[in-house]
């Protein structure tokens, strides 16, 4: 079974026929991450830690179901990372910042419970932006990720490690979690399909809170239907976190099989103005006449707020960040400054010795925008400019079933070409911040390359709790590129 | 929207006070620059009208009578397993096992 085009399905039934075995199938991605993954290989840095003895067990048992020709679950035998911003007892959650360095976390999240029970073999800890702050994964303490696709080219951010760890074939799926476009804009730089769910539908207990009224947890595959599989696992209420929907969980995999014939696309005009790349503006189109000719009727819509949606993801993420981040303080886990003789000096130099420049900039911003005076000019007026964002959404998928645009304005940057100036590195979040404020699910599918060989996404979005649509659109589009 | 002719070398100071965060010297006027260039851009809200636009906090109020998390029913009270404080406790910079310790609270 060769690495690079192993599937969730084709693992699941080689462990079932014997023709593998869990164990040798987490060998196999061990010895390539092993070759691969570190400064005497590729030097991809996808990995923060592994958790070999987790993963053998798990694999061990998987083994043992197999040869009592027991029935195996969904992801038995997968090999799976998990992005450092969820917690996994026996490995450090570190969120690649130095503030959490060594930090062992004493539960499991729950989206690494729901893999685990499902059968995945869960290899380890996936390098990302700290705190998961960033568009290209330069932002870690632990170094920046290098994209397989080009190695001298950024994977995109924040869950870098885990778009990259997909592309590169050290995980057969992974984890990552998606604030502003952290999931859908990685998968479209390393090439592979990544998932948001709507705001609800994944439970994000044991997730590093960075702004919670945005953050999502989702899955990374190199393949729609893999996408769909492990969504199914995810997907579904957790009592442990109170934000998390009771709504019925939809059947993602039977939905692969329904045809995408006569569904409506909107297609906005706003993802298609100045400073859209002209190669990805091509492929997006490519992309379209493929829907029309599988039967879908494209049409033009327009979401007239999007311009505003970055600036209000700017306050609303770094308002909440600011908050959600003060409990990193030296008191009860992770890093706290030696020699300190108060409390608040330690909290102080704590913090000052824990956090990189992105972090403190964005707490700096958040508590600036909540500081008294300019709670109203600032966070106030971001909020009512969300709901007309949302507002824009809602009235969209009354005319359209789904909807078809680019989610990175350009392919992927050269390492180190942006980290000059933050501005520019945030307006690059410009096709993928209005659907996480308006909390419906979208995906990243590639759909080309640049004439260079650059992997180039198509984002879908959906209504939301509507991702069987999104998936089917998802998979109409792979499909068609064959 | 606030005035935006700028934030000064002060307020990065008093914001960072704020934040319980301690700036070196490079780092204020790097921050300074870093947050006047965002607030910038994000002083473009202006030009919308949001009068009577209710505040949007979460997604669920958006989706009305169709979301479920009304707090209408409450759960059981039962007692569930929590975390093992032994774990919670080991993961401290400092404890003695049942508490966390700190320096000096009351600074003279």
């Amino acid at each position: 079974m060769g690495l690079v085009s192993a599937t969730i399905e084709g693992i699941r039934a080689g462990v079932a026929n014997g023709t593998a075995t869990a164990t040798s199938v987490a060998e196999q991605h061990y010895a390539r991450i092993a070759a691969d993954d570190g400064p005497s290989g590729k030097g991809i840095n996808s990995f923060l830690a592994l958790s070999r003895d987790r993963a053998l067990a798990q694999a061990a048992k998987i083994d043992a179901l197999a040869a009592k020709g027991d029935p195996l679950p969904a992801l038995a035998g997968v090999p799976v990372g998990i992005k450092d911003v969820l917690t996994m007892t026996g490995s450090p959650a570190t969120a690649s910042s130095l503030i959490l360095k060594g930090y062992m976390p004493p539960y499991d999240a729950t989206a690494v419970t729901r893999l685990e029970s499902a059968g995945a073999v869960l290899l380890g800890k996936l390098n990302c932006d700290e705190f998961a702050m960033g568009s290209s994964n330069e932002n870690s303490a632990y170094g920046p990720v290098r994209n397989p696709r080009a190695l001298d080219r950024v994977p995109g951010g924040s869950s870098g490690g885990s778009a990259a760890a997909v592309a590169a074939g050290f995980a057969v799926a992974s984890l990552g979690s998606d604030t502003g476009g952290s999931i859908r804009q990685p998968a479209a730089f390393c090439g592979v399909v990544g998932v948001l769910p709507t705001y609800g539908r994944v439970s994000r207990f044991g997730l590093i809170a960075f702004a919670s009224s945005l953050d999502r947890v989702g899955p990374f595959a190199t393949n729609v239907r893999d996408a769909a599989t492990m969504l199914s696992v995810l997907a579904g209420q957790d009592k442990k976190d109170a934000t998390c929907s009771d709504r019925p969980v939809g059947d993602y995999v039977s939905a692969m099989e329904k045809p995408v014939k006569g569904l409506h696309i909107g297609v906005p005009a706003e993802y298609f103005g100045e400073g859209l790349d002209p190669q990805i503006r091509a492929a997006i189109e490519r992309a379209l006449d493929s829907l029309r000719s599988a039967g879908c009727e494209i049409k033009k819509i327009t979401l007239p707020h999007t311009k505003y949606a970055i600036p209000t993801y700017y306050v609303i993420a770094t308002a909440e960040a600011s908050a959600n981040l003060s409990r990193f303080d030296g008191v009860r886990f992770g890093l706290r400054a030696d020699g300190v003789k108060t409390l608040s000096a330690m909290f102080r130099e704590t913090r000052d010795q824990g956090f990189g420049a992105e972090v403190k900039r964005r707490i700096l911003l958040g508590t600036y925008a909540l500081s008294a005076g300019y709670y109203d000019a600032y966070y106030l007026k971001a909020q009512q400019v969300r709901t007309l964002l949302t507002r824009d959404f809602l009235a969209a998928f009354t005319q359209v079933d789904a909807i078809v645009a680019p989610i990175t304005p350009t392919p992927t940057w050269k390492l180190g070409e942006k980290t000059a100036d933050p501005l520019q590195m945030y307006l690059e979040d410009i096709y993928s911040v209005a659907a996480s404020l308006a909390g419906i699910c979208a995906m990243s599918v590639p759909c080309g390359e640049t004439a260079s060989g650059l992997p180039i996404g198509v984002q879908i979005m959906g209504p939301h709790f509507n991702e069987e649509t999104m998936l089917r659109v998802g998979l109409a589009v792979e499909t068609a590129r064959g | 929207m606030a005035d935006v002719a700028g934030v000064t070398m002060d307020e990065v100071l008093r914001v960072a006070e704020l934040a319980n965060l301690d700036l070196t010297a490079e780092e204020v006027p790097r921050m300074q620059h870093d947050l006047n260039a965002i607030l910038r851009h994000i002083a473009q809200l202006n030009e919308l009208d949001t009068s009577g636009v209710p505040a949007m906090a979460q997604v669920g109020e958006m989706l009305g009578a169709e979301m479920e998390s009304t707090g209408a029913t409450l759960r059981a009270d039962v007692l569930l397993p929590s975390i093992d404080r032994k774990a919670v406790m080991a993961a401290a910079p400092e404890s003695d096992g049942r508490f966390f310790k700190v320096p000096k609270v009351i600074e003279r």
